[in-house]
């Protein structure tokens, strides 16, 4: 049993709904109680999608226990043909229904329906919503793809876009038409907007690109076991990884790496001298493992932010993400509790967060400037402007998304320069912004939360209690911008622990000041 | 439209009983609202995943702060032994209690895996009131899907409360049901204006102010799902006062008068203090009445408000309700609402898909419905208002009248300025 306040993802039903809903003729029947149906407004409402999503709620009662769920899925099944009589059906179990045992699969298949109906094993007590997403396409391209000839000229797949996927619309759109400027033809895009018609015919392609791993690539894996379609490694996130991607891909598809980039403007975003600003801003990084990767590198190598710290929420891709973030120094975060996220966030005291929904409500917490980097996101995430996050257009709309949220780079001078000034102070926030940021006093960030959580805040506060601040030293603290106070009180802090200093003094701040300087 | 307005009334219109895919929450939802207005409860969802994703996805938003809700998530080795589910189950509410000494309640809440694996959440609450003696009340009520619809499980959490309420023998008059802290104080300033004294609210904002029950209690229902709540009450002496609920002005002024007369107040006063507020509320309903007057309205099942809703905008509003669905139809309670409810069709339960097929055969001006529903529907051309708004909402009492009204003709005048045309 493991106490839960807020959760990165859903039950791995939740990942079918996201590939039934993202494709088109294919329906869903989930054995479930009254309740589950909640599942739906994420599509309806977060994503705004103007169509139910095709999934049929056997909806069953405490009297229909022990008495007769198994006709009620068998009467849902049937009903939920002759209504919507998709290309194919997928049915499954949720939570609760998974502990009654109808075997969903089994009943189906006694109706003999005149489609193909793929049943899904999706263990609820042990995985989460990714892992149903990609086990489910996984498990419809199984079961649907045919052997067929290659298309005569070159062409691809691109797997991995699912219904309230992050940004996954904007993102086929900007690759599609990228690979298609250099010669290649899509074959199909799926889960997204495909029908169970387009997945017999995924084997046609020459190769896949994989643009999800997340929920991608157990397709992906299959289709090169059985149909010998190589996939491609790189995500294509940020200027140079797009590059890397190109060059992959044209290698695969044996075509010319030339590509246009007059498009392309965040190199010169990032060159052009207003950015300088920007050098070693200290950034955390949390999200799916792809995404938050990704954005590493987007940070470190493209914009010039220092990464502070680097993790994901699931735990699959634990092993890549470890080693990513030692290439950064760090430590990999592997945690899918918000809790120890928010505690590994205080201890890094960054200026900065890229982060999902759960670190904004962080962020906000802290008053620490906070930019949407991946899954889950919420309603405001899905907008209704072109927003890529790959390809050319994604790397100019990161630069964008990641800088507005900080204070800019002359007005921070000024900040620094009039600390005092009534009007014009670092409380007030960013002068483009038009909300007011309070930030929260330490103290009461500080509230102990989780174990690993306390953990850390003892320690910083055994470190704190050894150390003690003059009244003089605390109220030049105070004229620090609050966007880096907490970090200037940091390593004050650790460079007087190595001094063996116990008494702070203005003269202990600035030497600090002059040991950090970069 | 007036009290007077001669109507047939909705008393023996046969009820068309569904039973197919209900496209309605679980009665776990109704702690994102529980939690809110008991600031020393905690509540704690036994069950799996999807209750924890529910829960945070109902809440639209999420609560930027720690929210005094959380879920113990069930693992598959707590499926192997019940034995060991017990002991977890205790181990994580101790770690709890010692993070949130603030807490002061706390709520077991029992979910559809942890019902159909029979986890006894009353055995657990009775050790750990044993343990705690006093210091932390443990309750324990069941919100699972299986058993409660949406508002449902708001009754079930005030009917597991009952019993534990101290005893008196004192008169006193009992709301009962959880309203937003701005309504529950304008509620209490008109009962105390009208001279009645020892009035107390179930559920109170803290457990230090529980209110007490005995065999000279008369309680009240400010919302129509509590009949669970209403029968624990009974059955601890009290007498419920037979009332409309207070939506609207006339629904207002038939509460109020129901308890006026109940408790002894004299006609005279009771016009007193309900002639002003009654004026501000006809005219507040008023402006929203001219957009909502000969509009055609079908509510889907939600929460249980839907009856006395439609008797709302159907008398006050001059709406023309064309199907009213709730989830459940509790007679004994509804029968005054349904007495004042124009003839409409009713229908109780859900096949969505049929129901779907019958609003699209009436092509209602303005339909009612949950989130799931409300963007297909506008995008098929339909004016819809989300029911889930009506239990977040300030809505009942005479200073919520025109706020209540508005929720209605939003959706429309906001059509008709998107359309080009006035607001």
């Amino acid at each position: 049993m493991k106490l839960t306040l807020w959760t990165y993802e859903g039950p791995p039903h939740v990942g079918a709904m996201r590939v039934a809903t993202g494709m088109k003729d294919v329906h869903y029947v989930l054995h479930a109680p009254q309740g589950d149906t909640y599942a739906d407004l994420l599509f309806t409402m977060i994503e705004r999608r103007n169509h139910r999503p095709p999934v049929t709620f056997t909806t069953f009662q405490a009297s229909d226990l022990g008495g007769d769920t198994a006709n009620l899925f068998k009467r849902a099944a049937q009903g939920a043909y002759d209504r919507f009589k998709p290309q194919a059906m997928i049915v499954g179990a949720s939570c609760t229904a998974e502990l009654i045992q109808d075997d969903p699969g089994g009943l189906a298949s006694t109706l003999g329906l005149p489609c193909p109906v793929v049943p899904l094993d999706l263990p609820s007590y042990s995985r989460k919503e990714n892992f149903g997403a990609d086990e489910t396409f996984h498990a419809l391209v199984r079961a649907l793809a045919q052997p067929c000839e290659r298309t005569r000229e070159v062409s691809c797949n691109i797997l991995g876009a699912t219904a309230l996927g992050f940004r996954h619309r904007d993102d086929v759109t900007e690759i599609a038409t990228l690979l298609r400027s250099m010669g290649i033809a899509i074959n199909v895009a799926a889960p997204l907007d495909a029908s169970p018609e387009d997945l017999k015919r995924l084997p046609a392609a020459h190769f896949n690109v994989l643009l999800y791993p997340e929920t991608g690539e157990g397709a992906a894996r299959w289709l090169e076991k059985t149909h010998a379609q190589p996939w491609t490694k790189t995500t294509p996130i940020g200027a140079q990884a797009t590059r890397e991607f190109i060059a992959e891909v044209a290698a695969l598809a044996g075509v010319s790496p030339q590509v246009d980039e007059t498009n392309l403007r965040q190199p010169w975003w990032s060159a052009s001298v207003d950015s300088t600003y920007l050098t070693n801003k200290r950034v955390f990084i949390f999200g799916d493992a792809t995404h938050a990767m990704a954005a590493a590198r987007v940070a470190r190598d493209e914009i010039g932010f220092e990464v502070v710290g680097l993790g994901c929420y699931n735990r699959e891709f634990a092993r890549p993400m470890r080693a990513c973030a030692k290439e950064y120094g760090l430590e990999a975060l592997i945690s899918d509790d918000y809790l120890d996220v928010e505690a590994a966030i205080i201890a890094a005291a960054p200026e900065l967060i890229l982060g999902t929904q759960m670190e904004r409500h962080i962020a906000k917490r802290l008053g620490i400037a906070c930019a949407v980097i991946s899954a889950p996101v919420h309603v405001q995430d899905f907008p209704a402007r072109y927003s890529p996050q790959m390809g050319f257009e994604g790397a100019n709309v990161l630069f964008d998304t990641w800088i507005h949220p900080l204070v800019m780079g002359l007005e921070e001078h000024l900040l620094t320069m009039f600390r005092e000034d009534f009007e014009f102070h670092d409380a007030a926030g960013p002068s483009h912004h038009g909300g007011k940021a309070t930030p929260a006093p330490v103290q009461q960030i500080l509230e102990p939360t989780a174990n690993a959580a306390t953990q850390m805040i003892e320690a910083a506060q055994a470190l704190a209690d050894a150390l003690h601040w003059l009244p003089d030293a605390e109220r030049e603290l105070k004229k620090i911008p609050f966007f880096v106070r907490a970090k200037a009180r940091r390593n004050t802090e650790k460079y007087a622990a190595e001094k063996g200093v116990t008494q702070i003094s203005i003269e202990t701040l600035y030497e600090a000041k002059a040991h950090y300087a970069r | 439209m007036s009290l007077d307005t001669p109507t047939t009334g909705c008393l023996h219109t046969p009820v068309l009983r569904e039973r197919g895919q209900r496209e309605v929450f679980c009665g776990l939802t109704g702690i994102i609202w529980l939690h809110r207005k008991m600031q020393d409860a905690f509540f704690l969802v036994v069950g799996s995943r999807t209750c924890a994703h529910l829960l945070q996805s109902a809440a639209g938003v999420m609560i930027f702060a720690e929210p005094r809700f959380g879920t113990a998530i069930l693992e598959e080795k707590d499926l192997a032994g019940l034995a060991d589910a017990h002991t977890e189950l205790e181990r994580e509410v101790e770690r709890l209690l010692s993070r949130r000494p603030d807490i002061r309640q706390l709520f077991l809440v029992g979910s559809c895996p942890s019902e159909v694996i029979k986890l006894d959440l009353s055995r657990t609450a009775e050790r750990l009131n044993a343990r705690h003696g006093g210091a932390v009340r443990v309750y324990n009520y069941s919100g699972s899907g299986i058993e409660t619809t949406f508002t449902q499980g708001e009754d079930a959490c005030l009917a597991a409360m009952v019993p534990s309420l101290e005893e008196t023998a004192e008169a006193n008059l009992l709301v009962v049901g959880a309203l937003p802290d701005v309504v529950e104080d304008q509620c209490l300033s008109l009962l105390t204006q009208m001279g009645i004294k020892n009035v107390s609210f179930l559920p109170s904002r803290r457990a230090a102010t529980a209110p007490k029950v005995g065999p000279n209690t008369r309680f009240i229902l400010t919302q129509p799902f509590l009949a669970d709540t209403a029968h624990a009450v009974e059955r601890r002496g009290g007498e419920r006062i037979v009332a409309p609920f207070p939506f609207g002005e006339e629904g207002t002024t038939d509460w109020l008068r129901a308890v006026a007369k109940a408790q002894g107040v004299m006609l005279e006063t009771f016009e007193a203090v309900t002639a002003a507020p009654r004026a501000r509320a006809r005219k507040a309903v008023a402006a929203h009445a001219e957009t909502l007057r000969d509009k055609t309205l079908f509510m889907f099942p939600d929460s249980q408000l839907e009856i006395p809703l439609a008797r709302f905008l159907a008398r006050e509003c001059g709406m023309l309700p064309v199907e009213v669905g709730t989830p459940y139809l509790h007679r004994g309670l509804m029968e005054p609402e349904l007495a004042l409810l124009p003839q409409t069709v009713l229908s109780e339960g859900q096949d969505v898909d049929l129901q779907l097929d019958r609003h699209a055969a009436l092509k209602p001006d303005l339909t009612v419905c949950g989130l799931g529903l409300a963007n297909p529907l506008e995008a098929a051309g339909y004016a819809t208002k989300w029911a889930i708004e009506l239990v977040f909402t300030p809505v009942h009492f005479y200073e919520q009248a025109g706020d209540l009204a508005g929720l209605f003709s939003r959706p429309l005048r906001r059509r008709a300025m998107l359309a080009g045309g006035q607001a």
